[in-house]
């Protein structure tokens, strides 16, 4: 991490400086920490809850640190240039993750209930999983442009995965939402990997299209109108969007994939206009669907008034679920500097605490402090994910590195804000930290897509280029 | 590409902004009303997490706790639980809690912001929480024998027993009476516990505190009061006098005749004899004398209209303001719309056993922290005073005599001298219901000071329709409470 010795050009605006320290030392560094606070934490929780340091504590940290070891020399070897601070924070999401996973595994009512009680072990499991496909990323994705050629395989790839869990005998209703399909004793969210799949589907697309999206229009009120026939691409993605809502019942994923496409089409063509349709189109099919959709309308119901929704369902009304009320509550008693691993009564929400209101578990158990940080840990990858997208020098990667920061971006708040009463729920789980191994593959494999982009964006430009005219070529609009 | 790019980024750090706030509102604005949200289970489990405080007798607990399955650690328990209910009330996982475990919860819980100091040092220290104690002016010997006596008579009523001079509550039973805890838990059995003892399950409804929510017409128990408004308001001026009472008596306004139970010597008689024997002529022709409103001043200075605090509240006794004269004359017989709860006739006689001054009942002596510190101390209260010293030594001679050889001799204590009045009181449509059998007295100790106060009421399907009853029935019960206030006190 030493060469500051090149001084050759001087880009206009990439940040990712030529012949730049690597930064693998910093983050090796930032790893140990990434290891040793969720360690902590599981000590944490043995003492709160048994009164003794729990026996898996060496195991479970060797394990973790084996992980994140095997990622950062994968990382060290195959990406060097490669961003310093994602490995580590999903190191550290996940390790946490893992920890309050454990800690609802103790609780007697999960366990009663079959919501918990070997989640932990499985879960480390999926990490492993998810581990050895950022791996397969790092070492067989040499450069993320090769992803270009699979942009229309892409296409039909999400559509299958998007439909799957409507496929009959496949699918599983969980609570109303239809986004789950059931292979042997394992649960899959396919949409998880559809994310991936279809930024990837887009970024391609529009690479090849933006000129025609941007350029082509009207001017009309200070907005620029596309053409009638350039609105083809976006109506489609909203119709699927539409779809998704109305026959898999889930807000979340039907607002994530819409809100992904109008991200990644406004950052393509530089047209506000887009934004001005995306929202407004996004507003008529939410309203629409929701006026006839009463698993909606009932997700919307428990959001405006989720006392009401908490009192019908202890009326034992069938379809009322008194999550949402006890989610709040959770939050509420956490207060500012919470009960203290352990220490908390999030079991009380009962079905999916671990997964999709996991963050009930965290908001009580370390309060609004930890609670804010933990959520600064996601804007902080998200940060590094649009500073990747700045950085690069290709249009591809710069769209697919927005499009995964901007899905996961739009993930950690539907989520977030489904379980802190913001918006209605959904059936996401969030990233790295949920119990649940769609989850946390495809989210390894994200960051393990960004590291690649990132190494190339930061990646020292090979010796002096033959011919400096082909260097202009490089230059990225601003 | 890159000013878009910037601007999203700039979108994302706003719906980051956007959850923080959020989180704000929930956990520093919301926290506390959703933390102490009644439904929030927290605020229970919190509740049940370590020993309530207990309730205290003689110096000796009458509560205690055990162990739970669930995620409530603790429940109450109590020692002879079904004699004991009318004092404690209950506190129960699944439904809450009443009267003194209720009142005093912050106490026992040790939640009271009076421990609030202690509570902070505990908590620096990593000392589990306690509860307080509440230790109760009851007498543990007048309880049993309060409850033992309903018990053996196996028909409802009750029994409020008042130390005169201060207004202590010794005791204060009620039967058919329940084991609260049979209801402590959460679990099915308390569930089912629970349902049996409601009363659209249970026509004895056995969780009523007849003691302090039940309203029984007075019947010839309330002559007393009658005879205390004569007495203040000047209409005779002693025992002894006669007074102008015809017999037969015709209701003014009515064509009807008040009766007496029997061929009792009741015309002109002395207020004496006409409380010895019980005469209704007398004491409703005294009634009509005063009018509606001497009665009811001198009916509201013993408490009655007004609901009591002992800290438990009691339901309000009855007396009316609104009421023709024939209407005056039934009340002042204790009937017509009289009522009173048993711990109001208990008053009644124990202003008369203190020389005519009332003293605030109440039932909690002390509150004490769990090193057993006192913090809160009940002081013996003036409430009013219904007659004079003078007027109320003329009542309790008035008062002896029906006992030395009136309707009231079952209540004679060897060496004691005691006063008392028995009553019938008649109820339902054309009195087709039971009867009840009441009985009030006190004793009185060589030094002429009253050690008890007592008021007994018995509904009783056997009870005939004459005063024999009250003292039949409930007098022996008064008895045995005054004996063992007595000789507690040796």
């Amino acid at each position: 991490m030493s060469s500051t010795t090149n001084p050759s050009t001087h880009h206009t605006s990439t940040i990712g400086a030529i012949g730049a320290p690597s930064r693998r030392n910093t983050e090796l560094a930032l790893l140990v920490f990434a290891v040793l606070i969720p360690v902590f934490a599981y000590a944490n929780v043995g003492l709160a809850i048994n009164d003794e340091v729990p026996a898996g504590l060496l195991s479970y940290g060797f394990g973790l640190g084996l992980l994140a070891g095997v990622g950062h020399l994968v990382v060290r070897k195959f990406a060097p240039y490669a961003d310093p601070l994602l490995l580590p924070l999903a190191t550290l999401l996940n390790g946490l993750g893992l920890v309050a996973i454990w800690r609802l595994d103790q609780s007697e009512l999960l366990q009663d209930i079959k919501q918990a009680g070997t989640a932990a072990p499985r879960q480390l499991m999926y990490t492993a999983m998810g581990i050895a496909l950022f791996v397969a990323v790092m070492i067989f994705l040499k450069d993320h442009r090769v992803l270009q050629r699979y942009t229309y395989i892409s296409m039909v790839t999400a559509l299958f995965l998007l439909l799957l869990p409507l496929v009959p005998g496949l699918g599983k209703n969980i609570y109303g939402a239809k986004i789950w399909i059931q292979v042997g004793s394992f649960s899959i969210q396919p949409g998880e990997f559809a994310k991936i799949v279809l930024a990837i589907f887009f970024a391609g697309y529009l690479m090849v299209k933006r000129d025609a999206l941007a350029l082509a229009s009207r001017r009309f009120m200070g907005l620029y109108l596309p053409r009638g026939r350039d609105l083809g691409p976006i109506l489609v993605v909203w119709m699927v969007s539409i779809l998704i809502l109305v026959f898999e019942t889930d807000l979340g994923t039907s607002l994530l994939f819409f809100g992904m496409f109008v991200i990644m089409l406004y950052v393509a063509t530089e047209r506000t206009s887009w934004i001005v349709f995306g929202l407004m189109m996004s507003a008529v099919g939410a309203v629409g669907v929701a006026s006839f959709e009463p698993h909606i309308q009932q997700r919307v119901d428990a959001w405006l008034d989720p006392m009401r929704e908490f009192m019908l369902s202890r009326a034992n009304q069938v379809g009322h679920s008194e999550q949402a009320m006890q989610a709040l509550w959770a939050f509420g008693s956490g207060g500012t500097l919470g009960t203290g691993w352990g220490q908390g009564h999030s079991e009380l929400i009962r079905f999916a605490a671990n997964s999709d209101f996991i963050l009930a578990t965290f908001g009580e158990e370390l309060g609004l402090a930890g609670l804010m940080a933990l959520l600064l840990l996601y804007a902080l990858i998200v940060e590094r994910g649009v500073r990747t997208a700045l950085a690069a020098r290709d249009p591809f990667g710069k769209l697919l590195a927005i499009g995964l920061s901007g899905a996961f971006a739009l993930q950690v708040f539907v989520v977030a804000g489904g379980v802190m009463g913001l918006i209605p729920l959904t059936g996401m789980t969030m990233p790295f930290l949920a119990y649940g191994g769609s989850s946390v593959i495809a989210n390894w494999a994200l960051i393990g897509i960004l590291l690649r982009i990132s190494d190339t964006a930061r990646r020292p430009a090979p010796a002096a280029p033959a011919n400096p005219d082909a260097e202009m070529t490089q230059v990225v609009r601003p | 590409m890159n000013k878009p790019l910037r601007r999203i980024a700039i979108f994302c750090g706003l719906l980051v902004l956007t959850l923080l706030i959020r989180d704000n509102w929930l956990q520093y604005v919301q926290a506390d009303e959703l933390k102490e949200d009644e439904h929030n289970r927290r605020v229970a489990i919190e509740r049940y997490a370590s020993p309530r405080g207990d309730i205290i007798v003689d110096g000796k607990a009458i509560t205690s706790h055990a162990t739970t399955e669930g995620d409530f650690k603790y429940k109450r328990t109590y020692k002879d639980g079904a004699m004991w209910a009318p004092v404690t009330g209950y506190v129960s996982q699944a439904y809450g809690a009443t009267q003194l475990e209720a009142i005093d919860d912050g106490i026992l819980t040790g939640n009271d912001d009076r421990l609030f100091f202690r509570n902070t040092l505990d908590m620096i220290t990593g000392e589990k929480r306690e509860g307080g104690n509440v230790v109760t002016t009851l007498n543990a010997a007048a309880q049993k024998a309060a409850y033992d006596g309903l018990k053996k008579q196996g028909a409802k009523g009750a029994v409020v027993a008042i130390e005169p001079s201060t207004g202590k509550i010794l005791s204060m039973a009620s039967y058919p009476s329940y084991d609260p805890t049979t209801i402590a838990g959460s679990d099915n059995a308390a569930g089912e516990a629970w349902n049996r003892l409601q009363k659209k399950n249970n026509p004895d409804d056995p969780m009523l505190n007849r003691a302090l929510r039940e309203v029984y017409p007075p019947g010839s128990t309330f002559k007393v009061v009658t005879a205390a408004a004569a007495l203040e308001h000047g209409l005779y001026k002693s025992a002894d006098e006669k007074t102008d009472s015809p017999l037969p008596w015709t209701m003014p306004g009515t064509t009807t005749e008040l009766k007496n139970e029997g061929n009792l010597p009741c015309e002109d008689a002395t207020l004496r004899e006409a409380l010895r024997v019980s005469c209704n002529t007398v004491f409703g022709k005294v009634g009509y004398d005063l009018g509606n409103d001497d009665m009811l001043e001198t009916a509201k200075k013993f408490g009655f209209t007004e609901e009591q605090f002992v800290p438990v509240r009691s339901s309000a006794s009855v007396f009316s303001d609104d009421m023709n004269d024939s209407q005056v004359a039934l009340s002042s017989i204790g009937q017509y719309n009289t009522a009173a709860t048993p711990l109001q006739m208990a008053m009644v006689t124990s202003a008369i056993a203190n020389n005519g001054t009332l003293m605030k009942p109440y039932m909690v002596d002390a509150l004490q922290a769990p090193n057993l510190d006192t913090i809160e101390k009940t002081d013996p209260e003036e409430m009013s005073k219904p007659l004079s010293a003078d007027n109320a030594q003329i009542l309790q001679s008035m008062m002896e005599t029906v006992v030395k050889d009136g309707t009231g001799t079952n209540a004679q204590i060897d060496g004691v001298t005691v006063g008392g009045k028995t009553g019938t009181a008649q109820h339902g449509v054309d009195n087709s219901e039971n009867p009840y059998a009441w009985f009030i007295s006190y004793a009185k100790t060589d030094d002429g000071s009253s050690p008890v106060a007592v008021a007994v009421v018995i509904e009783d399907e056997n009870a005939v329709r004459d005063d024999i009853s009250g003292g039949g029935l409930a007098a022996p019960i008064a008895k045995d409470v005054m004996e063992a206030v007595i000789d507690s006190k040796k």
